[in-house]
C-alpha cells in the first residue's frame, strides 16, 4: 500500500532535480566540525554553513505569482555583484563604448568625486569617496557597488529590501501611491513606488535621492533630479533578474543601463547573512593604518625600530 | 613599441586572471605597485574588520632592522568562504606572508594574498600567484 507515496516522492523529487533547482527548504548542513580548507571557494552563509554548490544550468521550477521574497545572492558566483570598478555594463575602465554621456556639470561633478577605483582611481589617502567614513553608499549605489546577499521581505503594500552590505534597507510602496510631487526631504535611499506589470516583473521608480551620494563605487555623480527604474523580473523560482537605468538630464543626456539582467539566486530559507557592517571605528583604523601609512613618505632607516 | 603593447596585454591579463582589480573593493590599487613579496615575519596584531582584514606583522630586513609591515587583505564576509577566520591567526605566530603589491611609497605596507601558518598550513583564496 506505500507504494503509491514512494511513486509520488519519487517522481516529485525527479520533477525538482531535473528542473535544476537545490532543495530550498532542506535542513541546514551540520558542518561546524568539518575541516575548514583554504585556497578553494567553500561558500559559507553567517552561520557558518556550507551553501550548497549551485546547479550548473541557471533553470529552475516555476517562479510564484507577485512574489520576489526570499533570500537572494548573485549568480554564478555570490561575489559577482561586487562592481567595484562600476557597474557591468559601464565599468570605468576607459573604453570608450563605456563613456557615460555626461553633461557638462555632470562632467564636472564627475571630476570632482577623487574614487578609489576605476580609470581615474586615486590613492586612499586622496580619495572622497562618502563611503570611506561610512556615509551610507545610498541608492541606486547599494544595488551598484558590492550587491551581496540581499533579502526581500513583502506584503500587500510594500516590499522592504535588506542589504547585506551595510545591513541597508528600503521600502517600496505599492499601496497605489504615486511618487511625491516635490521633495521637502531628501534622502539616502530615496522614495520608491513599486508595481507589478505582470506575474513575474515588478518595476520600482525611485526619487529623491541625497546628492552626497555616488551612483556607483567610481564616482558618477547624480543630481536631485535623479530618477531610477529598477526592473526585478523572476525568471523562475531560484532566478531573479534586475536590470537598473538611471535618468538625471542634469548630468547625462540621456538614461543609461547601469545592469541588465543581472541574474541572482534564491538561496535556502536558513541561510543567514554574514554581517558586513561599515563602522566608522573600523573605517578610521583602516585609513589611519593602512592608507596614510601607504601614503606617507618612506621612513629613513635609521628611524626603524632595531 | 608591438612588444609594449603585449607585455601590457599580458600584465593586464595576469591583474584579471588573479583579481587585482576586483579583490579590494572600494579601495584600489593606486597606491600600490604590483609586485611579488614574500617575508618571514612574526605576528603582531591579526584585525578581523571591515572594509578589510589587516595583518600587521615584523620582519628582519636584509641590513638587521626589524620592519614592521601592514597588511591588508580581503574583508572577513569574502574571507569566510576561502576558510580564513578570525582564529586563523594570532600574534605571535611565526608566519611567512605573500604580498602581491606593496606601497608605491615605499612604506612597509602590502596586499596580503597568502599566510603560511607555523604548522605548514596555507591561507589563501587561490589568487596568488
Amino acid at each position: 500500500m506505500s507504494i503509491r507515496p514512494t511513486l509520488l516522492t519519487l517522481l516529485l523529487t525527479g520533477m525538482f532535480c531535473a528542473s535544476g533547482a537545490y532543495a530550498q527548504d532542506s535542513a541546514p548542513p551540520d558542518d561546524q566540525n568539518a575541516k575548514r580548507v583554504s585556497g578553494v571557494n567553500i561558500h559559507r552563509g553567517g552561520w557558518d554553513r556550507i551553501v550548497p554548490t549551485e546547479p550548473a544550468d541557471q533553470t529552475s521550477g516555476p517562479a510564484p505569482l507577485r512574489d520576489l521574497s526570499g533570500t537572494w545572492e548573485p549568480t554564478p558566483g555570490f561575489r559577482d555583484g561586487v562592481f567595484s570598478q562600476g557597474p557591468k555594463e559601464y565599468p570605468a575602465d576607459g573604453k570608450p563604448e563605456h563613456d557615460l554621456p555626461f553633461t557638462p556639470l555632470g562632467l564636472q561633478k564627475f571630476k570632482e568625486n577623487k574614487p578609489g577605483q576605476g580609470a581615474f582611481a586615486v590613492p586612499i589617502a586622496a580619495a572622497n569617496d562618502p563611503f570611506l567614513i561610512c556615509d551610507p553608499l545610498g541608492f541606486p549605489r547599494i544595488e551598484l557597488f558590492n550587491l551581496r546577499a540581499m533579502r526581500v521581505f513583502q506584503n500587500k503594500s510594500q516590499v522592504d529590501f535588506i542589504y547585506q552590505n551595510d545591513q541597508a534597507y528600503r521600502t517600496v510602496w505599492m499601496d497605489g501611491r504615486s511618487l511625491p510631487k516635490e521633495i521637502l526631504e531628501s534622502r539616502w535611499y530615496g522614495y520608491s513606488v513599486g508595481k507589478w506589470t505582470d506575474d513575474y516583473t515588478f518595476v520600482i521608480e525611485t526619487v529623491g535621492m541625497d546628492e552626497r551620494t555616488w551612483i556607483d563605487n567610481v564616482g558618477r555623480p547624480h543630481s536631485e533630479e535623479l530618477k531610477v527604474t529598477e526592473i526585478w523580473h523572476r525568471v523562475s523560482h531560484d532566478i531573479l533578474e534586475l536590470t537598473l537605468t538611471i535618468d538625471d538630464p542634469k548630468m547625462y543626456t540621456k538614461q543609461w543601463t547601469a545592469i541588465n539582467k543581472f541574474r541572482m539566486r534564491l538561496r535556502p530559507d536558513w541561510f543567514d547573512i554574514h554581517e558586513m557592517v561599515c563602522s566608522a571605528s573600523e573605517a578610521q583604523q583602516y585609513l589611519q593604518t593602512v592608507a596614510d601609512e601607504a601614503a606617507a613618505e618612506k621612513k629613513a632607516d635609521s628611524e626603524k625600530k632595531k | 613599441m608591438m612588444r609594449k603593447f603585449v607585455v601590457g596585454l599580458l600584465l593586464a591579463a595576469a591583474a584579471l586572471a588573479f583579481g587585482l582589480g576586483s579583490a579590494f573593493a572600494h579601495h584600489g590599487n593606486a597606491s600600490y605597485d604590483a609586485k611579488n613579496v614574500t617575508v618571514k615575519a612574526t605576528v603582531t596584531a591579526w584585525i578581523w574588520s571591515n572594509p578589510h582584514t589587516i595583518l600587521k606583522f615584523d620582519a628582519t630586513d636584509e641590513k638587521g632592522n626589524i620592519v614592521h609591515w601592514i597588511g591588508e587583505w580581503d574583508a572577513p564576509p569574502t574571507l569566510v568562504n576561502f576558510g580564513v577566520t578570525p582564529k586563523s591567526i594570532k600574534a605571535g605566530d611565526l608566519v611567512t606572508v605573500t604580498m602581491d603589491a606593496v606601497a608605491k611609497s615605499g612604506q612597509p605596507v602590502g596586499r596580503v594574498r597568502k599566510v603560511v601558518l607555523p604548522d605548514g598550513d596555507v591561507l589563501s583564496m587561490g589568487n596568488e600567484k
